[in-house]
């Protein structure tokens, strides 16, 4: 390296970790202002304490919506990692003609903008009867997961080595033995962390559940929505702080399961 | 082993003529057939009969609808030109940083593209309004007297949008450089081009596609956010989704609701089916998606 690419170097480094460090900072920020003691957020904060956290679990509102939430998300993980690894598996594996197609629907919902998804959803599930319910909500946030799955699962299925599966069937295995005792254990952390991806596609799902929601069901990111709109209740930094802390939770889950399907490989 | 070897002669099954692995695929195609396409497709008829294809007059309407179309694009343009100014470097650093820095600088990108958008948002809210962080520090350094009008105008909407749409643009990049032969730079340089010419004429060409995806990407999404727009901009700078909104929710006019988002749905896959003729867009999913 000649002369001047030293400290274009270092000013180009600090320039990333400036960039970096305001990706995170207001996020970060949220959580000590979320204690603050005063009745409004300023900054610094006038002192510390849970208030705006024990007024968030004696609120009905915002409780029943996190309750919402929990389930909404688990449901539609559970649907989408099932229905997302059998088309993973559809799509890697076989070979038939309409499988771009088949790929192109599964990313649409991922390119689709939410408002068009949100409207569209809205009209029909209002035939169906499914808006305002748990199960339209469920249904929705399914469809909006499943890509995830899909991806997560079929690039372990393109990575995986596949001469142990003809291992095992050149001692004998059948092709169901083989997916059970070969296949499915090797891609089963790209499961996990495909029904985790779900789970928080669902949990920050707003646009869609704004339009799904009713007064009687309702997300809590569609509460929260709703009071960021009208309010400056320091609550908002509480739950935002929680959402926060949920995501970091699951995402470092991720980070275990795959470093689990990398030393199985 | 001797259970295994019991089914031997079914070894070669797996490879049946028509793919049973189709009909695995089935059952999730359906589901997105029935609950994600049909409703687009309910919407695109809507559009034509509700109560009819004059709804996508609406633009001759009135001068708003330009305007907001306008908006958009002014936006969207805008917050592509600022990821794509911080977010090169940033790959390029990422590309040639050891193992360790790159992946903090990795999770730092990855963490807020995976955090709530809504959270994000609202925390830029508590950042940039009046009686916000910035204005209160400002303030307290004496710097300012009045606060600074940093939201609800289109310096709050391009803040936001370009945290939020960043790693769009950082990931395909740095997918990108990663396909580049390392030697190639050394090799211009011992060849006697100083840094920056071997720079400008070897590496930055090499990671063009990158950037092409990415500019894509951001814009493209850009093009469709709802809701950083509409808690850090103001009514004046609307965009397209918040128009769609307003006329569904607000106005009930359902058919015009329609035709608006038809019309995002359309630019948005034309932009996309244009752009991915000339880019990997496989690349614009990052980490997620397959080689």
């Amino acid at each position: 390296m000649s002369a001047d690419a030293g400290p274009r170097r270092i000013g180009l480094r600090s320039f990333a970790w400036l960039v970096g460090l305001v990706l995170i900072a207001p996020t970060l920020l949220i959580v000590p202002m979320s204690f603050t003691s005063g009745g409004i957020l300023l900054f610094p904060p006038p002192g510390f304490g849970t208030r705006w956290y024990v007024n968030f679990f004696q609120s009905q509102l915002w409780t029943s919506g996190a309750v919402t939430s929990v389930k909404v998300g688990v449901a539609a993980a559970v649907l989408a990692t099932v229905l997302g690894t059998l088309m993973a598996l559809g799509i890697v594996r076989g070979r038939y003609p309409g499988r771009p197609v088949v790929m192109a629907i599964v990313l649409s919902p991922l390119i689709v903008p939410v408002v068009v998804i949100a409207i569209g959803m809205y009209f029909v599930y209002t035939d169906w009867r499914l808006a305002g319910t748990m199960p339209g909500l469920i249904l929705a946030h399914t469809s909006l997961a499943i890509p995830f799955v899909v991806v997560n699962v079929s690039v372990s299925l393109r990575t995986f080595d596949r001469t142990l599966e003809l291992a095992a069937q050149n001692l004998g295995a059948g092709p169901i033995r083989t997916f059970f005792r070969i296949t499915l254990p090797l891609i089963s952390p790209s499961i996990v962390a495909g029904a985790l991806f779900a789970f928080i596609a669902s949990w920050d799902e707003v646009v869609v559940s704004i339009f799904l929601s009713s007064p009687l069901v309702r997300t809590l990111p569609v509460v929260m929505w709703g009071q960021v709109r009208s309010s400056i209740d320091p609550t908002i930094a509480a739950v935002a702080t929680m959402l926060t802390a949920t995501t970091v939770v699951i995402l470092s889950l991720v980070m275990l399961a795959q470093r689990r399907s990398r030393a199985t490989r | 082993m001797s259970q295994v070897a019991r089914q031997g002669r079914r070894a070669g099954s797996i490879r049946s003529p028509l793919d049973a692995w189709a009909l695995l695929a089935m059952p999730g195609f359906l589901f997105l057939v029935v609950f994600f396409l049909v409703p687009l497709v309910r919407m695109g008829l809507r559009s034509l009969t509700d109560p009819s294809p004059a709804n996508y007059r609406i633009f001759l309407e009135s001068p708003i609808y330009l305007r907001v179309l306008w908006t958009t694009i002014r936006t969207s343009l805008i917050v592509t030109v600022v990821c794509l100014l911080i977010g090169y470097p940033y790959a390029y650093v990422m590309h040639h940083a050891g193992p360790k820095t790159r992946a903090a600088l990795t999770v730092l990108v990855l963490v807020p593209f995976w955090s709530s958008l809504l959270v994000r948002t609202y925390a830029w809210t508590v950042l940039l309004q009046d009686s916000g962080v910035i204005n209160s520090v400002l303030r307290d350094l004496g710097l300012i007297d009045e606060p600074l009008q940093l939201m609800r105008n289109t310096l709050g909407v391009t803040i936001g949008m370009s945290h939020i749409l960043l790693p769009f643009m950082v990931l395909p990049i740095w997918a990108t450089m990663r396909r580049i032969d390392p030697d190639l730079v050394p090799a211009a340089e011992s060849l006697g081009a100083p840094p920056r010419a071997a720079f400008r004429k070897v590496f930055l060409p090499l990671s063009l596609p990158g950037v092409f995806a990415g500019c894509l990407l951001v814009f493209v999404l850009a093009l469709g956010f709802y809701i950083t727009p509409a808690l850090l901009g103001s009514p004046q700078n609307a965009m397209f989704s918040e128009l769609i909104v307003n006329m569904v929710s607000e106005r009930l006019r359902f058919g015009v609701g329609s035709a608006l988002a038809m019309t995002l749905l359309a630019v948005t896959l034309v932009l996309l089916a244009i752009g991915s003729r000339f880019v990997r867009l496989g690349d614009a999913l990052g980490g997620m998606e397959s080689r």
